[in-house]
């Protein structure tokens, strides 16, 4: 029979696919938000995402309480392994969050706002990228519990995914808001949009280079078959979507530049994913072990294979009601 | 500042703050959500004014709050694993999936719902605007259910078994999810929730009479929550002494402390109703206390055997001291809104519900009542589980993460000083909100058509009449 926990690994693997596409943009959003020029255009690049960030949040929440579901021992080990960089991420988003609402309800402070909207979002893109790096070079894990230190997750690897999600959120923002508005912002992050795309490239060449070198299981499954077919088809699959990034900046396409950089977030996931399989947590903890059982498994795939769909629809559908460009006019009278 | 402190301790500590400033947004928006869909319901089917004017008024008050529960929440999604993770990976096969199931059939509903809600009636009609209202009203209601479900089990643990790694797995989900003791807290929490969301409307609704006590919608407000209330606090009363008797029955050292009951009492039980605790004797000091009704509260008998802490092992004892005062809080308040009811009532009865100062005042007084009883509350219910965090079978000290005390005291600071930032911030603003008329059209500094104000329809239609750069 089909191991329950691959298809749970499966789940889980596409809430937080869905959590960095949708929260990436709107994070993108926040860390762009001081190159706006004037009120006006904060106002614009604030409201583009102000429907729809909670429910963008929520895969986040998803993710951690999917994984506590299923694969309580992975999250028993990455939650105080990855300590700081997830507190340091919880406390971003609290500042981010609020600065939502808080930002219309008062002029004296409105700055104090912006600043938090903006650190905030940078701050937890960052830790996401550590985390992310911490959990490529391993946790150590011993007798069922985190077995390192508390500044394991502190390395150059991780500073560098650091950095690398960071401009690679701004990425996506930049290309969100070149889809949702028109005129000076639309144009300014058009130009942003470029360098922001070499750099995301870049970051993506150095950190692909460097992963192996993280784990020999990883030059190992990278280098030899069927790992080193990805290989190959990896970086042709980048430079199909480095392609119509530039090519749809160039054009001025307003949809193009978004789904490129879109799928460059998705090939680069399903390369972390081949890395990491059959782990879940790399260097020693696999799927199978981590996993709940059968009966946790199959409980909680019952209302997943029903209400997913669902919100999946309801969620097209709040996208959809919010459809089309902004209005400038509208967003603050 | 945290010296000589224990990990455990400031693991403590760390959850209790962050769970308590987090149930003060839920226990108002889970009521302030069905106050909105029946205010919703009751414009479209009267087209009373005053019944938009009040949507559109606490709307804008739901949309702080809620921002507030959501990312107060997120912290708590996480917070079992970086600091209780030896109780995640124990207790995780039995309550990842119900907590998992919270997310999917709650978190997204709501959120999904809400920008519909908040900007979408001109976008999608009433009938789809009404309905969003409406999801989102029982998304709150189904967030509830399960995470009630969940702190249930860990206070009375059923339908599971205990494999050889130690680990909770389970049995029977139905007796999981419908544990003992929570049909009794879900109706408890909910009921709750809709007396602290009332005490808030009418707190608000008496501020505005007081200034006016012509203002329409104040007037509206004020009645409704009135009439919450007296049919609600009894209710409540009624519930609060089910779950008593309920947990009598599961863990009888909560109800124990509870009581003020350090001895047995086999001839019948005394209901201490003010005293101090004094833990070192085992005793209540200055008791005040009222002979055989404590038995007849529990029992509904007179004379009834109740045992007293002196049955239970010193190590299983929660701390009396806490739980003996939060309880009587609770019950003070929830005697209190009764008593606002009933005059309210009274006053309604004479005709004179709107030019009674002193009983605006009175309201304006409870007006934040209800979120001190709902914090009361759980900490008598959840100090009352320990030393146990599921009940009887996982204790505290063994459900900790391998965290270093340094690194939970620089959190937990960290968490201080955001919360108090933030929420205080945020609190202010709700302040200054309330503290303006429902018919106000900018509540805020420019009444920000935040969420989905900026997307308007204009453009989808004529794509020209949109202001140029």
């Amino acid at each position: 029979m089909f191991e329950l926990s691959f298809i749970w690994a499966g789940i889980i693997a596409f809430a937080v696919l869905t959590y960095v596409i949708l929260d990436g943009f709107d994070l993108g959003v926040g860390i762009l938000f001081p190159l706006a020029e004037g009120e006006r255009e904060k106002a614009m690049m604030m409201n583009s995402v102000a429907p729809i960030w909670d429910g963008n949040e929520t895969w986040l929440v998803l993710g951690g309480g999917g994984l506590f579901a299923v694969f309580p021992l992975a999250y028993a080990v990455i939650m105080p392994a990855l300590y700081m960089p997830i507190i340091l991420m919880l406390l971003a988003l609290i500042f981010r969050g609020v600065a939502f609402e808080y930002r219309w309800r008062t002029e004296r402070w409105k700055p104090v706002w912006d600043i938090a909207f903006f650190g905030g979002s940078i701050v937890a893109a960052f830790m996401q990228g550590i985390a992310l790096g911490a959990l490529v070079q391993g946790i150590e894990v011993a007798d069922r519990a985190y077995a390192g230190g508390w500044w394991d997750w502190l390395s150059l690897f991780s500073v560098l995914t650091g950095f690398a999600v960071v401009v690679g959120y701004a990425l996506l923002g930049a290309t969100w808001i070149i889809m949702k508005t028109e005129g000076n912002l639309q144009r300014q992050m058009q130009n942003h949009a470029w360098w922001l795309g070499a750099g995301t490239l870049g970051f993506i060449g150095i950190v692909s280079i460097m992963t192996p070198f993280q784990d020999p299981v990883y030059f190992h499954r990278w280098f030899n078959l069927p790992g080193s077919i990805f290989s190959v088809l990896m970086p042709g699959a980048l430079l199909a979507a480095a392609w119509a990034l530039f090519t749809g900046l160039k054009a001025g396409k307003d949809n193009q530049p978004f789904l490129a950089a879109i799928s460059i977030f998705v090939l680069c996931f399903i390369g972390i994913g081949i890395s990491f399989y059959p782990n879940i947590v790399p260097p020693s903890l696999t799927i199978v072990e981590a996993a709940a059982p059968d009966k946790s498994l199959r409980f909680a795939l019952v209302g997943t294979v029903v209400l997913v769909p669902m919100i999946l629809a309801y969620t097209a559908y709040a996208y959809w009601v919010f459809r089309g460009k902004i209005d400038p006019a509208e967003g603050y009278h | 500042m945290f010296d000589g402190m224990t990990a455990e301790t400031l693991a403590r500590m760390q959850f209790a703050f962050t769970v308590s400033f987090h149930i003060i947004f839920p226990a108002f928006s889970i009521g302030l959500a069905s106050y909105l869909a029946v205010l919703n319901g009751l414009w479209l089917r009267t087209r009373d004014k005053t019944y938009l004017t009040l949507f559109n008024y606490w709307k804008k008050i739901f949309a702080v709050a809620f921002g507030m529960g959501v990312v107060s929440g997120i912290v708590m999604s996480y917070q079992f694993g970086t600091n209780w993770s030896v109780f995640s990976d124990k207790a995780g096969p039995v309550l990842g999936p119900l907590m998992a199931y919270e997310v999917l059939s709650a978190f997204f509903l709501e959120a999904g719902f809400l920008g519909i809600m908040l900007f979408g009636r001109e976008r999608v009609g009433d009938k789809l605007h009404m309905f969003a209202t409406a999801m989102v009203a029982f998304g709150t209601l189904m967030s509830a259910t399960w995470i009630l479900s969940v702190n249930s089990w860990m206070q009375t643990p059923a339908g599971y078994s205990i494999n050889d790694l130690g680990q909770f797995v389970p049995e029977d989900w139905w007796q999981i999810v419908f544990n003992p003791s929570f049909p009794y807290r879900l109706v408890h929490m909910v009921l709750a929730a809709y007396l602290t969301t009332a005490l808030v409307v009418g707190g608000v609704g008496g501020l505005h009479l007081l200034r006016n006590r012509e203002d329409a919608p104040a007037r509206r407000m004020f009645s409704m929550a009135m009439w919450m209330l007296i049919v609600v606090a009894p209710l409540q009363i009624l519930a609060g002494d089910f779950h008593g008797i309920n947990t009598l029955e599961h863990q009888p050292a909560k109800v124990m402390a509870m009581e003020g009951h350090y001895d047995s009492h086999p001839d019948g039980a005394p209901l201490i109703l003010f005293g101090i605790p004094n833990p070192d004797e085992k005793r209540i000091d200055y008791a005040v206390q009222i002979p055989q009704v404590s038995s007849l509260i529990l029992k509904h008998e007179w004379g009834a055997p109740l045992d007293g802490l002196d049955t239970i092992p010193d190590e299983d004892e929660p701390p009396v001291a806490i739980v003996f005062w939060s309880f009587r809080v609770m019950v003070g308040l929830g005697f209190a809104m009764l008593g606002l009811g009933a005059w309210a009532a009274w006053r309604r009865y004479r005709g004179r519900l709107y030019d009674t100062p002193m009983l605006h005042r009175a309201a304006m007084v409870m007006g934040p009542m209800g979120f001190v009883a709902v914090l009361a509350g759980w900490i008598t219910t959840e100090v009352g589980r320990q030393p146990f965090t599921v009940y009887g079978l996982l204790r505290t000290s063994d459900s900790l993460a391998p965290v270093a005390a340094p690194a939970v005291a620089a959190s937990l600071l960290a968490f201080i000083v955001v919360y108090f930032f933030v929420f205080g911030a945020g609190t202010f603003y709700l302040l200054r909100m309330m503290n303006k008329p429902a018919g106000t059209v900018h509540l805020g500094l420019k009444d920000g058509p935040i969420r989905t104000a900026g997307i308007t329809p204009i453009m989808q239609t004529d794509p020209d009449a949109i202001p140029g750069e």
